[in-house]
């Protein structure tokens, strides 16, 4: 099982938004790299036979029909947010 | 050989139904902010969403239509990313199983057909908006988010601009004939991202390819795929400018594209399998059930009229821009004697009409039977074109119809000889000098003397009776 890099780990960190310290990041490498053993160990088991499963529960083709119902009012919606002002959620702002 | 561009389409179309995507929310647009949200569409911890059966339908009758298979099973994905017009700091989209796949659209080229292969089309939602204020905030607002989303994905197949420009005229076109989404670009119901590169065959070697947004209309997509093409080539070319993968963003007011970001990779957004939604089976019954409920298609429309009513393929395709337009002239067409006259009037003053008003047909105060009457009233020669001109716009100011109009007001066309041929009579004595020309070889005269009975009766002679009555008498 080929090991996981540091430049891996810097980047699933960036786009995960984490700032972690050098020492984080050695550690999170070693966890991470733990991890992947249980699956190379996984991986000695033969499952050519065991179609891949693409679900955990066995069902298929839940829907609800097209019908409108009741939506939270404006205040409702904005009264956890830390701010919010005429209905709208208030963050600061985001640079496209 | 040459560069060769290469140019793919990706489509967001909002679907039309009643809800959203997966909750009960109502898919309206305009509402107060935040007015049709709830806990799923909000991302509120502990809520699941459940898919709207009516938009899994809607993407199953689109993917039909352009003849794509539609997945035995198929199942969402979480895209993540970090932005807040969507609360959940994921989309619900479709990743390595389309719920539809491989399809293409025939357009019409330049008299050449060209065939575009549809890769996928798909589902997910849509995102919330965000107002950037100037006081260092974004407000956000979610009424849009969640709202059932189409994504129809091209090859790269286009060369031209040209082509891009029919395509989305073309595909709007069939998504309205669908009834699946008003598809109008410029509210926003249908978007487009082209994204743009170069290759050379020869050596299989491509420039880096481009992704454009913020693109408002079928026209700015066409002026900015136009631009941008000219822009690889150049810098291919001289150098002066390095080409990088990327995003840019159309400048509608300076007509130019500029960077936005560095393009992301599929890996950036880590995507995973939605574990809140249950895949999907389309039942075969279900898709044999739509597909035998799928309407006349625009194209399959336009070749019909050419047959049936002997039209020239330009009037076929200007009728058969919208499902509505055409039902109009065939319901007109129906109840007159001639369809191509009637093809005038619906192409001509109809449409002159809708364009000044900046309606639909279903803002005609016009029934399809008052417009027949009208032309068959000019198809058996008892008004003139100019005359029935003058009787349409009074129709729609008086709400009466053409027959009433033209008997109350005297309106009939002059077909009496008797009277027609004094009037010829006089206007050869008042007017010496013309018929001097005209016998004397200039044979156009005879226009300016059709001229003068025509002012001697308020425009209500026929001028074709006129018109020979003229030339017997002047020999
Ligand atoms: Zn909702």
């Amino acid at each position: 099982m080929p090991e996981i890099t540091e430049a891996e780990v810097r980047h699933v960190a960036s786009l995960a938004k984490l700032a972690l310290s050098e020492e984080e990041l050695a550690r999170v490498g070693r966890e991470l790299n733990r991890i992947l053993d249980y699956f190379a160990e996984l991986q000695q088991l033969n499952t050519s036979e065991v179609p891949i499963t693409s679900h955990a529960l066995p069902l298929v083709n839940v829907y609800r029909e097209d019908a409108v119902g009741e939506s939270l009012s404006p205040d409702e919606a904005t009264q956890n947010a830390p701010d919010g002002v005429d209905g709208y959620f208030r963050v600061p702002r985001i640079v496209e | 050989m040459p560069l060769q561009p290469t140019i793919g389409l990706e489509v967001h179309a909002e679907l039309s139904t009643k809800s959203k995507m997966f909750c009960s929310c109502a898919n309206e647009f305009g509402a107060p902010p935040d007015s049709h949200t709830c806990p799923v569409c909000l991302g509120l911890p502990g809520s699941l969403p459940v898919p709207n059966r009516q938009a899994v339908e809607s993407v199953i009758r689109t993917g039909l239509a352009l003849g794509c298979h539609v997945a035995e099973r198929c199942r969402f994905a979480r895209k993540n990313y970090f932005y807040p017009d969507l609360a959940k700091n994921f989309q619900i989209s479709q990743y390595d199983e389309p719920l539809t796949h491989d399809g293409h659209i025939d357009l019409e080229g330049e008299g050449q057909p060209v065939r575009i292969r549809i890769r996928r089309a798909h589902l997910e939602e849509d995102t919330g908006k965000n107002i950037h204020l100037s006081d260092g905030h974004t407000l956000v607002e979610y009424n849009r988010c969640g709202v059932p989303l189409m994504e129809v994905v091209t090859e790269p197949d286009f060369r031209t601009a040209e082509h891009v420009r029919e395509y989305l005229y073309t595909l709007r076109s069939i998504l309205q004939y669908l009834g699946v989404s008003s598809a109008d670009m410029e509210k926003g119901q249908m978007r487009c991202e082209p994204t743009i590169n170069w290759i050379d065959p020869d050596t299989g070697e491509r420039t880096p390819k481009v992704e454009i947004k913020n693109l408002n209309s079928i026209k700015s997509v066409y002026e900015a795929v136009k631009y941008e093409l000219a822009r690889q080539k150049r810098a291919a070319a001289m150098g002066e400018e390095e080409l990088v993968q990327e995003t840019r963003r159309w400048d509608e007011a300076k007509l130019v594209t500029a960077t936005m970001r560095l393009k992301e990779t599929a890996d950036d957004y880590m995507y995973f399998p939605e574990p809140d939604l249950a895949p999907l089976a389309p039942e075969p019954e279900w898709i044999e059930e739509i597909r035998a409920s799928l309407p006349e298609l625009p194209r399959a429309r336009a070749q019909r009229l050419v047959v049936d009513y002997g039209l020239p393929a330009y009037d076929a395709g200007v009728l058969t821009e919208t499902r509505d337009l055409a039902d109009y002239f065939e319901a007109v067409a129906a109840a007159v004697p001639d369809a191509k006259l009637a093809s005038n009037w619906v192409m001509g003053d109809v449409r002159a009409w809708l364009n000044q008003e900046g309606g639909d047909i279903s803002t005609l105060p016009l029934a399809p039977t008052a417009l027949s009457e009208l032309v068959s009233l000019v198809a058996a020669g008892t008004i003139n074109n100019t005359t029935a001109k003058d009787v349409f716009a009074k129709m729609i100011a008086e709400g009466k119809g053409a027959q009433e109009i033209v008997e109350a007001e005297g309106l009939a066309q002059i077909s009496d000889t008797g009277e027609l041929e004094r009037l010829v009579e006089r206007a050869i004595a008042d007017n010496p000098k013309i018929v001097e020309d005209y016998r004397g070889g200039k044979r156009k005269a005879i226009g300016a003397l059709v001229g003068a009975v025509m002012k001697a009766t308020r425009g209500q002679a026929n001028a074709g009776l006129v018109n020979k009555l003229l030339k017997k008498k002047l020999g």
